[in-house]
């Protein structure tokens, strides 16, 4: 019973001690910031492999899940007749809800598990360590310039999954379907509002932003320096990743609506 | 074979021609004890050789002395200044005057030969690119890899990329490089370069080298003052020479390489034949 007491408290005691180190490194990072804008190389090398190689992807995905919505609010919209209604439905989901989440979740999978990889690597061949030692401070000359990248970068690709999922859903519904052009864009233009749905959605994907890069960088800078630590550490910012994002999805909905 | 300096021991004391000085450092990783009180000077412009069994914490004390773990008791002296109790912005300037070797090379491999030795120079100085790219070549000549500049650390072999991080390591003229198990895994050729490398460059350079190894025949060859650690102790230190000579059954076991003595073949275990009784 004392031993489950204890070990109850151990474990409570390491949890804060390891909350307290990753906050203190978080801030860390945000501070390092300055040091980084100083040295725009280093970002936009960073926005090149976290976010314009993220672009394939997250392009692709957009336009097919605009088309799937074209075909399903057009089902759906038909038997009201209200499928005019059809740029309204996809424009609002898009906006609002998939294109920051799917987003985010694709990104985690494909940049956060590059992120953790890499850096985990990094501290396995000691590289992290050799920085160190070359009176160059891995902070800032590693983590910050990704964490920054990747805030920048979410809600730029959050914006081309909305967009391209949009013309998907024009596709479907308007040129396969039948739905009339005019309504589909004009009804949109009239029932999308700038403050409420886009900043909303612009809003959500830089927290996912923020959220997704940081757990992908903190599991390699923290991971076990071995094959098997890290492929620990890269599996972890996946589902950490896409439990967070979606659950932080549900918290920011509920305020902002 | 280098000329040995018999006054050495006489230094021990005399904190002007010491560039680093450990007193009474304490460390332990979780319960295990790793250091238990040990002290030592590392002569400035001198090879010394900090030596011992496998697993007695002799890449731990490189780690100390760089700042990168700290002790939970004693000092280490730096130009006068205890490393320990550095800030991280102070600790980061005073690693520019340190130069590091890592086993395993350490270099970064996402760029060239090249990119890796101007690595520490772009990051510091604000030199043009001309002077890097003669700086960078330089280094590479002093250690014979002018001609391999493009290719990628995954290329290089492993006595090529140590070289080459003695290269990065000598990149920004520290006062003093910190090299740990150089000679490990290394083939004759390879091991006999190295050898020769850093007993020149510590001349030329006019360096403070401390070598971390468990390579005796190469170390003996080439430190001016040697350190033997076991069990979290200094168990003797002195020239070669005394090493060679000294009747104490730590550093004999050592230096000759005998398997059991002081330092116990066998990891602590219950008695062998109450193991071997118990059944399952």
């Amino acid at each position: 019973m004392f031993d489950w007491f204890a070990q109850l408290g151990k474990n409570t005691i390491e949890f804060y001690a390891r909350l307290g180190k990753e906050v203190l490194l978080f801030i860390q990072t945000i501070l390092s910031f300055w040091a980084v804008i100083l040295r725009p190389g280093l970002i936009i090398q960073q926005l090149y492999s976290i976010g314009v190689r993220s672009m394939l992807i997250i392009i692709v995905s957009g336009f097919f899940v605009g088309m799937v919505l074209g075909l399903q609010g057009y089902n759906t919209l038909v038997d009201f007749g209200a499928e005019e209604s059809l740029g309204v439905i996809v424009a609002l989901s898009l906006v609002r809800e998939l294109g920051p989440v799917v987003t985010a979740l694709l990104y985690a999978g494909r940049a956060g598990s590059a992120l953790t990889a890499e850096i985990g690597l990094m501290k396995a061949t000691e590289q992290l360590s050799g920085l160190e030692m070359m009176a160059v401070n891995p902070v800032e000359r590693i983590l910050a310039p990704r964490l920054l990248a990747g805030i920048i970068s979410m809600p730029l690709l959050a914006a081309m999954f909305s967009a391209v999922g949009i013309f998907g859903g024009y596709l479907v519904g308007v040129d396969l379907l039948g739905v009339d052009e005019g309504s589909y864009w004009s009804q949109m233009q009239a029932k999308v509002d700038f403050d409420k749905d886009i900043v909303n959605g612009v809003i959500k994907s830089f927290v996912f932003g923020i959220v997704t890069t940081w757990i992908a960088v903190y599991e390699g800078y923290n991971c076990v320096p071995t094959s098997e630590g890290v492929s620990r550490a890269t599996t972890r910012t996946v589902v950490y990743s896409a439990l967070v994002v979606l659950g932080l999805d549900f918290l920011l909905t509920a305020l902002m609506l | 074979m280098p000329e040995i300096d018999n006054n050495l021991d006489s230094n021990i004391d005399n904190n002007d021609n010491n560039l680093v000085s450990i007193r009474n450092l304490h460390f332990s990783r979780g319960h295990s004890k790793v250091f238990n009180g040990i002290d030592i000077d590392i002569p400035k412009g001198k090879i010394t050789a900090i030596m011992g069994p496998s697993g007695t914490g002799k890449t731990t004390l490189l780690k100390l002395i760089g700042g990168q773990l700290k002790p939970q008791q004693g000092t280490i002296h730096f130009h006068g200044e205890n490393i320990p109790a550095m800030k991280t912005r102070k600790l980061y300037e005073v690693r520019k005057k340190m130069g590091m070797l890592f086993q395993s090379g350490a270099l970064l491999t996402d760029m060239t030969v090249f990119d890796n030795i101007a690595f520490p120079m772009r990051e510091h100085t604000e030199l043009p690119e001309v002077m890097i790219r003669d700086l960078v070549l330089m280094k590479l000549q002093a250690v014979g890899l002018r001609g391999a500049r493009d290719l990628n650390p995954s290329q290089l072999s492993g006595g090529m990329a140590r070289r080459v991080a003695l290269a990065r390591a000598i990149a920004l003229d520290p006062e003093m490089i910190l090299y740990d198990e150089p000679f490990t895994g290394q083939d004759p050729i390879s091991m006999g370069a190295l050898v020769e490398l850093i007993r020149s460059m510590n001349d030329a350079l006019d360096l403070t080298s401390v070598i971390v190894s468990h390579d005796i025949q190469e170390t003996l060859a080439i430190a001016d003052k040697i350190y033997i650690i076991s069990q979290g102790k200094v168990v003797g230190h002195g020239s070669p020479q005394e090493m060679n000579q000294s009747d104490s059954p730590w550093i004999n076991q050592f230096v000759h390489g005998e398997a059991d003595g002081p330092v116990p073949f066998h990891y602590p275990a219950h008695s062998y034949k109450d193991d071997m009784l118990q059944g399952v």
